[in-house]
């Protein structure tokens, strides 16, 4: 263990809370697991996912901001956030304050009238859940960990469409060897084979899973989705693994609408990438919340000796 | 280069099921024009975009392919558009894969996957083109009502 991120800042999110919660609850088990710790931001908010975003861009950048701020005063130079939508506006914020003068102008005339400290550019660092572990542990400690080896389970790794874009707001993205790619992401494909999993090549892993489209147009999200789970199929994989909570309940929700409105019906499950990884440490399908997962996998899993 | 004639998204998405559904056997014996076709048809869908945007595709070349120039151009101003970047990049390998290697025992398949990945993006622009008079689609979109974020200044909220 490279002793970097052992204790970090962690920023849920709303998602991580509702539909996400077996997200939550696998994060924080795997890391108690791996000896790392994180501490929740206190009185966190919601970091304006889309909605804000579309109406009042600023003010998104604000959210975002107090978050930082607040794992600032805690003590805080890094902060873990598993949501692709957060840690995509936590990052985009980063850039915003770095490089636009009117969003600083902004963020300090919200924060000061919110009676905080303005959260400067640069204080605290923003990571993913897949960062955390990547850089925490590494293959290597992960291997070392491993008890119930993923050995035989065939794996499409789902990165979504957040996770790297735009590139601009991923400086630390894109550096050689032992960084993050932009163009084909790559580090929960290294920490599952490092669990023993079977990574498939699988060409949609920051394919649009149409997750803003979930209630205007139901039917568009339900056919990007049925594609991404038909590839991941044709890939020969078992399970999709995923790192975004929007983008599981995506696939959960639509693999279901799929078989009842188009009646395509897919086997392919469904689970987080820190489910496996703490199944892969020993820890029960239970204690990672694979029982609150929509997609039932109970039966491949046992009969894989895992969980 | 096949030819393409101006097609709709439905044709494009009938040519993508029918390579799908065509025998191993079929597929191989014209894998290099069926890499093409694949080429051919997701330009043909990025050419849909750009002319409900009101503008004439591109016949440039990025890094060899007309694709990704159109990509491009289609992103321009378009941020949200960006979610399709690696689609593009992943058809134009699959094109390439097959394009090496007419005659591997795994080109049916290959041809099959790149066929997919042309369906998402047959998809993905369908929700795009669909929703163009909503509002943005993606996450990282730029602000639907940005003119009255504009009116009114954030620190009055």
């Amino acid at each position: 263990m490279s002793g970097k991120y052992k204790q970090v800042a962690y920023y849920p999110g709303c998602a991580l809370e509702g539909t996400g919660h077996a997200y939550n609850r696998s994060t924080k088990e795997l890391g108690k697991a791996l000896g790392l710790d994180v501490v929740e931001l206190k009185n966190w908010n919601c970091c304006g996912a889309m909605e804000v975003k579309n109406v009042d861009p600023k003010l998104q950048t604000y959210l975002s901001a107090r978050n930082l701020s607040i794992a600032e005063a805690m003590g805080f130079d890094t902060v873990m956030a598993p949501c692709n939508g957060c840690y995509h506006n936590l990052k985009k914020a980063e850039y915003d304050l770095a490089n636009d003068p009117a969003s600083r102008e902004v963020t300090d005339q919200l924060s000061r009238k919110a009676g905080h400290e303005t959260y400067k550019a640069g204080k605290v660092e923003t990571i993913h859940a897949l960062d955390w572990i990547k850089q925490a542990i590494g293959e290597d400690g992960l291997k070392a960990r491993v008890r119930n080896s993923l050995k035989g389970l065939k794996i499409a790794n789902y990165y979504g469409c957040m996770y790297t874009r735009p590139r601009h707001i991923f400086p630390e993205k894109d550096r050689g060897p032992g960084s993050e790619s932009t163009w084909k992401p790559h580090f929960m494909d290294d920490l599952l084979a490092a669990a023993g999993a079977e990574n498939v090549e699988y060409p949609l892993k920051t394919a649009c899973c149409g997750g803003a489209h979930t209630l205007s147009d139901s039917d568009t999200s339900t056919k990007l989705v049925l594609n991404l789970l038909t590839t991941a199929e044709a890939c020969g994989a078992d399970v999709i693994a995923t790192e975004c909570p929007t983008c599981h309940t995506g696939l959960e929700m639509h693999q279901v609408r799929a078989e009842k409105v188009f009646g395509r019906k897919t086997t392919v499950k469904i689970l987080y990438f820190t489910q496996l990884l703490g199944m892969a440490l020993g820890l029960s399908a239970r204690k990672v919340g694979v029982p609150e997962n929509f997609s039932a996998s109970s039966d491949l899993l046992r009969a894989r000796g895992l969980g | 280069m096949a030819n393409i004639p101006s097609m709709s998204l439905n044709d494009i998405a009938a040519r993508l099921d029918a390579m799908l559904a065509a025998p191993d056997t079929a597929l191989a014996a014209t894998a290099s024009q069926r890499a093409d076709e694949l080429l051919a048809l997701g330009e043909a869908i990025l050419e849909i975009w750009l002319a409900a945007r009101g503008e004439t595709p591109t016949m440039r070349v990025v890094e060899g392919f007309r694709l990704l120039a159109l990509h491009r151009q289609g992103a321009r101003g378009e941020p949200s558009f960006n979610a399709c970047r690696e689609t593009c990049r992943e058809l134009v390998y699959h094109h390439n894969l097959v394009r090496l290697e007419p005659a591997h025992t795994d080109v049916a398949r290959r041809l099959r996957l790149g066929a997919m990945v042309a369906r998402h993006l047959q998809l993905f622009i369908g929700g795009k083109l669909e929703v163009a008079g909503l509002g943005e689609f993606c996450c990282s979109s730029r602000p639907l009502r940005q003119h009255e974020a504009s009116a009114q200044p954030v620190a009055n909220v």
